[in-house]
């Protein structure tokens, strides 16, 4: 049965590759259970396999992680690849190492993975409040952070993370690898600045200091659903408790991840009170532009942006103990 | 059977890439049985399963990620089958639906759990949400009304409402997660999971 099915697949793909030959395909396909568009697959074994394959093959290849995001736009035809290089089996890219300040998150490192660390939950704790907001627990168990990076979906946690900590990716390709800051990775709307012939190997972030403090707070119709509007918020207070530093990384307000950096500005060195977060929140809904669509209004996504700031920097001062 | 060289001779732009492969041999553990299959390299690891395999039970509700209905047990991990390739699967095992009955067709405690509790209508979604709460079961047997509810929130139900959906996990917490596993402490040591008994 199996070598049936097999042989009327490969029979509705030669067809399909014929001028005007992909209804007689979709024919043949039909209750087939071939239903993602035809494509070669390329599964190499290490790392160097994989980046002479990206070099050879050129615009026509397509990486592939966990899928979790590739395998749905197939799905739905949004793309057709011709060539899918399969990376999920390289070996030594699925780790998570600490070295000196840093941590890094290898290439195959899956949410759940990510999520089960202690090493997320004590150097990284942004990172490790973000994942419970990613799909559900299925889709974690297969989907990769760098997948998600490199996806740049502008409603996805995990940009908007890497963007609030500095995060660098580290590319790689056959004329070798490079660190892209998170603030110049992300160029639009499902777009990045990663070449053609490059691949993500992993994300680093720096180990969060002592005292610093974080939240995620986001706004979706149903959870786990892609978020309308959410942020994550950085705050570092200085000892005489003004506030040092601070990030509010949004995503589904635009294209891209982006920071609110007026409001990040006028955070900085003032005293955090109630009052101020309020301003601060007001200043956010004034300086984002985010576009309106069938789920919700740009003014109804402004509105929640503020709340959601003010909800934020709530819950990091609820974390020093000290009430404003 | 397709010829993969033809296509990417006439199709890559750079004269020496590879040419892919459209179809595999993958070696796979489905309920106990361990076959090699040929398969197109497009397939989803779903139709692999309904369609190679006739094992029907695993539904496709959506066929992108979104319902639930799909969930199979991937190396024990709860996995959505549409949002994979067959070619995933070489070298792993699977449990789908059918794998949880005895042969003489005793149920699981998970499913007689659900039938107890008059867990669902139609039961399009039913295989997805048992082998959902087998993942969770045997991660956490003891979990609390939060954690189910968190667990269980990427399945979509269209008749029932999910109460008695829940209703049901919690009975199968009795029958099968924390509630068998206390009722029996001294004599159930070997259990696959290891899981410690909960205080
Ligand atoms: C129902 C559903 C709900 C979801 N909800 C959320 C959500 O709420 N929030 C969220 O953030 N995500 C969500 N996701 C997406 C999920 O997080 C994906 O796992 C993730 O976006 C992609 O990771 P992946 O490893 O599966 O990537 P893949 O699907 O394999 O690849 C995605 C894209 O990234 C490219 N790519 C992958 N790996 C690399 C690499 N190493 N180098 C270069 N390019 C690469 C691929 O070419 C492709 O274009 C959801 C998915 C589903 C199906
Ligand atoms: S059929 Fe797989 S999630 Fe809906
Ligand atoms: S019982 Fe009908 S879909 Fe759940």
């Amino acid at each position: 049965m199996a070598n049936s099915v097999t042989q009327r697949a490969g029979h509705a793909e030669n067809l399909a590759n014929k001028p005007g030959g992909r209804d007689q395909a979709a024919k043949i396909c039909k209750g087939l259970g071939v239903k993602n568009p035809p494509f070669a697959y390329h599964r190499p074994e290490t790392l160097d396999e994989a980046l002479l394959l990206l070099a050879q093959i050129g615009e026509e290849a397509k990486i592939m992680s966990g899928g979790q995001s590739l395998l749905p736009v197939m799905a739905i035809r949004l793309g057709q690849p011709e060539n899918i290089i399969d990376i999920s089996q390289i070996r030594g890219l699925d780790s998570i190492e600490t070295e000196s300040d840093i941590v890094m998150f290898g290439a195959l490192v899956t949410h759940s993975q990510a999520e089960a660390s202690p090493v997320t939950r004590d150097s990284v704790p942004l990172l490790h409040k973000a994942m419970p907001y990613i799909g559900h627990r299925a889709i974690r168990n297969r989907g990769t952070l760098c997948g998600s990076l490199a996806h740049a979906d502008p409603a996805a946690e995990l940009p908007a993370v890497a963007l609030a900590l500095d995060a660098e990716l580290i590319a790689a390709s056959t004329d070798g690898a490079r660190f892209i800051a998170a603030e110049d990775f992300f160029s639009g709307f499902l777009s990045t600045t990663l070449q053609q012939n490059e691949l993500l190997v992993g994300v680093r972030f720096h180990q969060a200091p002592a005292g610093m403090l974080t939240s995620v707070q986001e706004l979706s119709r149903r959870h786990g659903d892609f978020a309308l509007v959410g942020l994550t918020c950085v705050l570092q207070l200085s000892s005489d408790g003004l506030v040092d530093s601070a990030a509010l990384s949004f995503f589904g307000v635009a294209s891209t991840p982006s920071r609110a950096t007026q409001a990040e500005q006028s955070l900085v060195g003032s005293r955090p009170t109630t009052e101020l977060f309020e301003e601060i929140a007001n200043m956010v809904s004034n300086e984002l532009d985010p576009p309106s669509d069938t789920h919700a209004s740009a003014n109804y996504r402004k509105h929640a942006a503020g709340v959601l700031t003010k909800r934020a920097l709530a819950d990091c001062m609820s974390q020093t103990g000290v009430l404003t | 059977m397709s010829n993969p060289t033809d296509r990417s001779a006439s199709q890559t732009p750079a004269a020496q890439a590879p040419a892919g492969q459209t179809t595999r041999r993958i070696t796979v553990t489905v309920n106990d049985t361990t076959a090699n299959h040929d398969i197109a390299v497009r397939q989803s690891l779903s139709d692999f399963i309904r369609e190679d395999l006739g094992l029907t039970g695993t539904h496709l509700g959506c066929e992108h990620g979104v319902c639930g209905a799909c969930t199979i047990l991937l190396d024990g991990q709860a996995v959505r089958s549409c949002l994979m390739l067959a070619v995933h699967a070489d070298e792993t095992t699977i449990t789908t639906i059918e794998g949880l009955a005895e042969p003489d067709g005793t149920l699981h405690p998970i499913q007689q759990a659900f039938h107890e509790s008059h867990g669902f209508q139609c039961a399009f979604c039913a295989p997805g949400f048992v082998m959902t709460t087998m993942a969770l079961l045997n991660s956490n047997p003891n979990p609390t009304k939060e954690q189910i509810r968190e667990e269980l929130s990427g399945n979509l139900c269209r008749c029932t409402g999910y109460h008695t959906i829940l209703k049901g996990v919690e009975t199968a917490v009795q029958l099968y997660g924390s509630g068998r596993r206390d009722a029996s402490e001294t004599t159930d040591t070997n259990r696959q999971d290891g899981g410690t008994a909960n205080a």
